[in-house]
This record gives C-alpha cells, structure tokens and sequence, in this order.
C-alpha cells in the first residue's frame, strides 16, 4: 500500500487538528520538521470534523483546514463530516 | 399569508454543483469552436467535460472568505517582522542570498501562473476547471505580490534585490526559470495543465515549497517562512487540480494516453532541472540545513511521486524515464551547481562563497558517496587559492543547453568524472544540450526550442550591452558592460561574500542590536 500524506503548518491552530488526525488515525505517523508537521499514513488518511470540534468546543467547517494546510497527497474526497486522502494502488 | 419554512443550508456538494455548474450556460448564437479556439488543436479528445470533478469542491464565495483570512495572517506577521528589524535574526548573512535568488527566479514566476492559468481557465470548454483555473490564477497573482512584499523589507537592507524584474528578463542563470515558464506558457491548454499543474505542482513544488521553507523558518526568516506557507496553503488545491487534469483526460478517451505520456516526461525534466538553482540552496546557501537536496528527493519524488505514478499504472501512465538518469545525478546535483556559481561569483546578483568546515562535514554526512571523493577536494583548494589573495572568477562563458539554459554542467550518467554533451545538427546549424533528455525534448520541437534566448548567444552577438556601448572603442570591457546590462552593480551585488558590503553592514547592524553602543 502507498503511503498518502498531509502536512500542516505547526501553531496554535492546527493543534487540535493534528491531535484529532492522530487519534482517528492510529496507523498514521507524525513527522515533525521547522514550523510543520506531516503525517504519513499507510494507504488512507481520514480528517473527521466531529473530531476536530470535540477538541475546539465550536463548530468547524473542514474548508478552514486550508487556511495552515501546506500539502498532501493523495485522491481526495471531501463531505461535510470527513476529509479523506486514498492511493488507489 | 405564506409561511415560508426556512430553506435548509445546501450541501458541500449542491452548493458546489450549484455554484459552479449552475452558472454556465450554452452558447445559442455562437458557435462552441469560435468560443473555445484552443480545445482541440492539440489533439487531446473531450467527450464530456460534466465528467469532470473538483474534489476540493470550493465555491467562490467560500475562496474569498478563505483567502481573505490568510492575507490577514500575512500582512500581520510581515509587519510584525520587519517593525522589529527581524532581518537581524537570520542566522547568518550569507542566508539572505537564497532570498535574492528567490526574488529573482521564482517570484516573477508566480506572475507568470497567473496569466497562465487566466489563460487556460478562458479556454477550457467546461466550467468545473474553468473555476478551478480561475482560482488558481487569483492564488497566483496573490503569491506573486505577497513575495514582493514580504521581500521588499530586505531590499531596504541588502544588495542585489533592488531590480528583480528586470534582472528576470536578462541574467544568464534567470533565464533557465523564466524560459521554462515562457515554454510552459506558450504551450496548448492541455499541456500547460500537464506542465505546470500536473508535473510542476503535483510532482515538484514540494520540493521548492516544503523543505525550503521549512529551511527558512529554521534560519530565523519569518518573512520567508510566512509568505512560503501562506502560498503552500493553496499549493494542495493546485495539486488536486493537477491529478484531476490527469485522471480526466484520461478517463476520456484512450488517444489521450501516448499524447499526455510524453508531456509528464517532458514536464518532469523541465521542471527538475529548474529545480537544480533549489538543490544547491538546501545543500549550501542555508546555514542551518533541515534536510539535504538527496532527502527531499527522496522522500517527495521517489515515495510520494512513486506512489502516485503506481496509482497512475491503471491508466497506462508509466513513471517518466528521466527518473532514472535523476536517480544517478541526485549525488552530485547541488556540488555541480554550486562549483558553478562559485566560478561565475562576478557575474550573479548574489554572494558565493567556500562552505565552513562543519558544513563540509554536514554534505560529507549526507552524501557519503560523492562529497569527499569528488567535491570536496574541489573546494579546499578554492579556499586555499582564495586565502593567497587568488579567489577564482572564471571568465569565460560557458556553453548553454538549447533546452535548459543550463551551463553544460552536468556529468555522463554514471561517470562523475566526465562532462555530459550531446549535440543534434538541424537545418545547418548545431545544437548543444546536457543531457539525452533535453535532446530529445529538442528533436520532439526543434521549431520551438531553436528561438530560445541563451544569453550566452546573446552576450557574443552584442545584444546585452547598455544602449550606446561602442565594443570596439580601446579598453571595452565585456564584462562591466553586460553587468551594467543587468543593472548589477560590480563589488556590490556580486563576488564572494567574504568582504562583501552585506557581511559588514550585519555584522555592525547586528552588533547594534545585541550591545549597547
Ligand atoms: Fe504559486
Ligand atoms: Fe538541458
């Protein structure tokens, strides 16, 4: 399986979402390099907003995680609830 | 009286569907080939451009919100930043000439994907990436003017920054960024999207992005680190865009395979080798290295690009060939173009120098296979030479690839001791190239690749000398004429940093800063 990845500028904000990606995501591993942090996981990633807003105490619309994304890869695909990065192969 | 139930909130995917296909329209007194001249011309077939998905599913009034916080951000910290004379934290002042070849090479290029985008975003027949260029082409112009910015506070303090768009146009090195954009931009609209929004963003941007900006952070530039990540925060919509470009065109039509193959071969050695100016920043010209050129090829070209040409595989996409010749060069990259600027230190708008002995043993580290053998012996006696008052400058200029515009540099494939050449003879003229991969880029187009502007051509004919400059007139010196050309100025902007006006003016600004004088 290939390894899909997200990686996100490392502050106040992200915080709570670094933690939630960790938690939903027990294969996903936490690289952290000046200022940022990527997360590679194994084949999926999933970001859950129910997560996210557990951690913040207030609503969170998954759009505001491009305000400190820096990049990923994978196939994505966005609903309302989740955020989810795929390889196919 | 009508009691009207409120209206339940749309979707994430209704109100992308409502928002950007909702607002086309079919055209009744026009004519689809009139509206959309450049749909087919490139031989890309189109079946059904409904077929086509954004993922990100970001509609306009959700972009302005977004975008709109992220410039309060930026303009907050660059304030921030250059109110309390943060320039006089970066790590050394050797680090601010990555931020002069940044000004000068890449920002102008963040121009040019503007129009770029502005560009195929009008031609495209369907409205999904219409939008979607359309946004791309607004997060371009804002990366571009953001640079401009955030770079101008160190232009109050440092040489070589003060012309940067006109030294884009005319500085022998510059050249190998802008004629990879101007070749890019005067492509179709399907082999910009592959060029610049498949191969260059989904492949290579992280690699200028991610541990270069990383790198600036570590360096003390919060200028640099902001701006960068600001800019990387629309990078991921831009690579989603790029797959989908992929995945679309070639879910469309099986004719679209050998057409586009041969654009993400192309575009991938395009773009790597303009990469080659961002290998020698990692490996020498920041203080504090995050990562070597070697890791980060590593680990965003050989996994992530790895992983993404398997998912490919189902198309038939094959990983480019030049993958293999990158393989053998990743050892030696960063050490051949550094040796390079070091012997052409007069004629670039920022400072080279010899690395210190920790930063030897840094690259001895990181390249145990190369450094030693091969690069360090090199610059020892540079330093040596340089110590006995005979620092080198190399006067003669070299020879360019027609493709490229790189000095032929590089080494045979395999054989480091050995400078690679290739040479193709057409229509009575000769052609040189570094490498098989730009020859046969060459042989594909030899209509398009024989205008190329080489400066090195271009010096020879005369043709970059201020207005009124006599070259025969006693004592003409070519050099001072192409550097005022260029609007450089001599012992200041260029030659090794040792001595140089940036090294004095931070070492007493930065004493100021930390003694009461
Ligand atoms: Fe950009
Ligand atoms: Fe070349």
């Amino acid at each position: 399986m290939s390894t899909v990845f997200i990686a996100f500028q490392a502050n106040e904000d992200t915080r709570p979402i670094i933690e939630a990606i960790a938690e939903d995501n027990p294969h996903a591993r936490l690289n952290e390099a000046p200022a940022m942090v990527k997360i590679d996981a194994e084949g999926r990633l999933t970001v859950r907003r129910s997560s996210i807003e557990e951690r913040l105490g207030r609503d969170f619309d998954l759009q505001e995680l491009h305000v400190n994304l820096i990049s990923l890869s994978g196939h994505i695909d966005e609903t309302d609830d989740e955020f989810t990065l795929s390889w196919n192969a | 009286m009508d009691m009207h139930a409120p209206k339940k909130k749309l979707g994430l995917k209704e109100k992308y569907q409502v928002m950007t296909r909702g607002l086309d329209w079919e055209p009744s007194y026009q004519k689809k080939e009139d509206i959309y001249p450049y749909a087919t011309y490139e031989g890309i077939k189109i079946h059904d451009w409904d077929k086509w998905e954004d993922p990100f599913r970001l509609t306009m009034d959700a972009y302005w919100k977004y975008q709109a916080e992220k410039e309060r951000k930026l303009y907050a910290i660059i304030d921030a930043y250059a109110q309390s004379n943060g320039h006089l934290n970066v790590t050394d002042a050797r680090y601010l000439n990555t931020v002069k070849l940044f000004l000068t090479g890449v920002s102008p290029l963040e121009y040019m994907a503007h129009r770029g985008f502005a560009h195929v975003g009008r031609q495209f027949p369907g409205a999904g990436p219409r939008v979607a260029c359309l946004m791309q082409s607004l997060d371009e112009i804002r990366h571009a003017q953001t640079q401009i910015h955030a770079l101008s506070n160190y232009n109050k303090h440092y040489n070589g920054l003060h012309e940067f768009r006109h030294m884009h146009d005319r500085v022998w090195y510059l050249s190998v960024p802008k004629s990879f954009f101007d070749d890019a931009i005067t492509a179709g609209p399907f082999e910009f999207m592959i060029a610049i929004g498949f191969s260059f963003e989904y492949v290579l941007t992280n690699l200028l992005f991610v541990p270069f900006v990383s790198g600036a952070a570590y360096n003390g530039d919060m200028g640099t680190m902001t701006f960068g990540f600001s800019a990387q925060s629309d990078e991921a919509r831009h690579m989603t865009l790029g797959l989908e470009v992929i995945k679309f065109i070639l879910e469309q039509d099986p004719d679209n395979l050998p057409i586009v193959q041969r654009w993400i071969d192309k575009w991938t050695w395009r773009g790597y080798r303009v990469l080659t100016l961002v290998a020698m920043m990692m490996d020498y010209m920041l203080p504090k290295r995050t990562m070597s050129w070697k890791e980060a090829w590593e680990v965003y070209f050989e996994e992530n690009g790895g992983a993404l040409f398997k998912d490919l595989a189902r198309y038939g996409i094959k990983i480019p060939k030049c993958a293999e010749t990158i393989a053998l060069e990743k050892d030696h990259l960063s050490h051949q173009a550094w040796g390079t600027f070091y012997n052409y230190g007069a004629a670039a708008a920022f400072h080279t120098w010899v690395p210190e002995k920790d930063e030897m043993d840094w690259l001895a580290a990181k390249y145990p296979d190369s450094f030693d053998k091969y690069y360090r012996p090199r610059l020892e006696y540079w330093r040596e030479q340089a110590a006995q008052g005979k620092r080198f400058y190399n006067k003669t200029l070299p020879m360019l690839c027609q493709t490229c515009q790189i000095p032929m540099l590089f080494t045979e494939p395999g054989d480091p001791t050995k400078i690679c050449y290739r040479e193709v003879d057409y229509k009575g003229g000769k052609y040189h190239f570094c490498s098989d991969h730009c020859k046969e880029i060459f042989e594909h187009e030899p209509e398009k690749y024989v205008q190329s502007w080489l400066p090195v051509h271009q010096i020879y004919q005369g043709n970059c000398f201020p207005e009124g400059t006599d070259p025969t007139a006693e004592g003409f010196d070519p050099l001072a004429a192409v550097l005022q050309y260029y609007h450089l100025e001599f012992g200041r902007d260029n030659l090794d940093f040792e001595g140089s006006e940036d090294q004095k003016n931070f070492e007493t600004w930065r004493g100021q800063a930390t003694k009461n004088v």
